[in-house]
């Protein structure tokens, strides 16, 4: 049933990285991403890496849940390779017709994929291993200096959360309407793609009018349970760091550090 | 712990332009008293104006004319708003509609941690109220996976996790099946008596209301007939021209009655039926 569906791709299982506090591996996944950016040879990606397998090892995550997030950017990643491989002057390697093969390109190509590889590899471990409840609560941690740029980050967690409890219940309406409507002689499944896509707005307008009429009751209930902004609120399960969390940031700099050294000082 | 004088409340309706199309009295002249302790039931068919005034006990509307008083709190004046919610906590109809929370024990914390209690006292009020309302086993659940019922009970332990004086409850049990409604109607009645939380129960099920200690039906707005159960329900007839039912068991009473069988009004449970049937059967047999 669509009840059960589960929101992002959290994999629930323990282990030292999903025990980890969120705001950790929120800025570990930020710092990981920079320092891929920042590394211009190959021994700094294997640097780089070793840290991911040590990563996916100690998250108990098997590997094929974390390489099925690759599927989606397959192409992405096709048209980057060709696009570096074909089109990057320099030294010629390979010529056929009209297209030459450089040994720039080569290298530029190959860096690229990992780089991507790498990129989408670290942030699923992160959401393989927070729930999103944990991640919502880490982002509005993390961002909370942008409170003095007036930026309403405890308004934008808190949206964002309420969204998370209300896609389950949407869901369950939609099919409901549309078992509504088929009922009635409503066909979703032949046509053309422009049919089905026409044949959606009467599901739409049903929706829209019951997600509003949700969000009415909701901002009254909040209401009447005294909620008034994030000022002077307490929260029930606050973020504390433990002594994990700190050797994690230790790790997580120390990586840095070497990376740098090692990709961008070391070997030029 | 709650008074209305003279309360009236009107809705404008306004045309696209904003010009005042017409005025709807929702709530017509109600002067209500509930004591502290007390289990109160307002009955109504829809659009009586049961609702309205619901909202005016926990100043999410304010009155038109007249006053509402919560636990010597006048509603109108902003500077107790707060206190005044936390006071007379509110339970809605729709149980989806009003859990915030992704689990169980964080939508019963929702309350408190809005009113800033410290953390560790969180826990305790969470603990507390989900054992008050029997659903501790649930506490690491998501609200998605639970029935009508027991979504509604989680409401109840989320007000009462505010450490209210009075809970009011605007058809609680209307998206209910019958069990679930029991429960909610169960959770509700030891609240009253074990805690001592004042109760005003909206609702249209006559069943519902036979235990409460005093009873108003509203109708367009106003108050028509305010007693203790058995006082309303003895007027059967009256009761039938505001288009309310009324329990099966003193249906079938008055109908007896009607056909000349020797009963009192206002029977309200089976058991008193079974009892005066078996009396007037003692009667005719000696």
């Amino acid at each position: 049933m669509l009840r059960d569906i589960t929101l992002g791709q959290y994999y629930r299982t323990d282990s030292v990285i999903h025990r980890l506090d969120p705001r950790v591996k929120l800025v570990a996944t930020f710092v990981f991403i920079m320092s891929l950016f920042l590394v211009k040879n190959f021994w700094g990606y294997l640097i780089a890496g070793v840290f991911l397998a040590v990563c996916i090892k100690l998250s108990n995550v098997p590997p094929k849940f974390i390489f099925r997030g690759m599927k989606t950017i397959f192409f992405l990643l096709l048209l980057t390779m060709v696009f570096n491989l074909f089109l990057t002057p320099g030294k010629e390697l390979v010529s056929f017709w009209k297209f030459t093969i450089t040994y720039e390109g080569l290298k530029m190509a190959s860096m690229m994929a990992v780089r991507l590889v790498f990129l989408i590899t670290g942030s699923s471990i992160m959401t393989l291993t927070t729930t999103p409840n944990n991640l919502t609560d880490g982002m509005e941690s993390v961002l909370g200096p942008l409170k003095k740029l007036h930026v309403p980050v405890h308004e934008i967690s808190m949206m964002m959360s309420i969204a998370l409890r209300f896609i389950p219940i949407l869901l369950e309406e939609t099919d409901k309407i549309m078992k509504a409507q088929m009922a009635r002689g409503a066909d979703f499944e032949s046509g053309s793609l422009i049919n089905r896509a026409k044949s959606l707005v009467p599901l739409l307008v049903p929706l829209f009018i019951s997600a509003f009429r949700r969000a009415m009751d909701l901002a009254m209930a909040m209401e009447a349970r005294c909620y008034r902004g994030g000022d002077g609120r307490t929260k029930m399960k606050p973020l504390i760091y433990k002594k994990r969390d700190r050797i994690a940031y230790g790790v997580l700099y120390s990586y840095l550090l070497v990376a740098i050294v090692v990709g961008r000082i070391l070997f030029r | 712990m709650i008074r209305t004088d003279n309360l009236v409340f009107e809705y404008i309706r306004r045309d696209e332009e904003g010009n005042v199309e017409g005025i709807t009295r929702a709530v017509d002249n109600v002067d209500l008293d509930v004591k502290p302790g007390q289990f109160i039931a307002i009955l109504g068919h829809n659009g009586s104006g049961k609702s309205t005034l619901a909202k005016h006990f926990n100043a999410l509307l304010y009155p038109t004319e007249g006053k509402v008083i919560v636990d010597g709190m006048d509603t109108s004046d902003g500077e107790y708003l707060w206190n005044i919610r936390q006071e007379a906590g509110m339970i809605f109809q729709n149980p989806d509609n009003q859990i915030i929370g992704q689990v169980v024990e964080e939508d019963v914390g929702f309350g408190p941690e809005n009113m800033g209690v410290p953390t560790n006292e969180i826990w305790e009020r969470v603990d507390e109220s989900l054992r008050a309302v029997g659903m501790l086993d649930f506490r690491k659940s998501s609200p998605n996976h639970l029935s009508g019922g027991q979504k509604q009970r989680v409401s109840i332990a989320g007000v009462i996790a505010m450490h209210p004086k009075c809970i009011i409850m605007d058809e609680p049990t209307a998206m209910l099946d019958p069990n679930g409604r029991k429960d909610v109607i169960r959770a509700a009645r030891a609240l009253n008596t074990v805690e001592g939380i004042t109760v005003i129960l909206i609702t249209h099920y006559m069943e519902e209301v036979i235990y409460a200690d005093k009873v108003f039906v509203m109708d367009k707005g106003r108050v028509t007939m305010e007693g203790t159960p058995r006082e309303i329900f003895s007027q059967v007839d009256k009761l039938k021209e505001l288009r309310l039912g009324v329990p099966q068991v003193t249906l079938l009473a008055h109908e007896l009655k009607k056909n000349g069988l020797p009963l009192p009004d206002g029977i309200l449970t089976r058991e008193e039926l079974v009892e005066e049937l078996k009396r007037i059967k003692n009667v005719a047999n000696t």
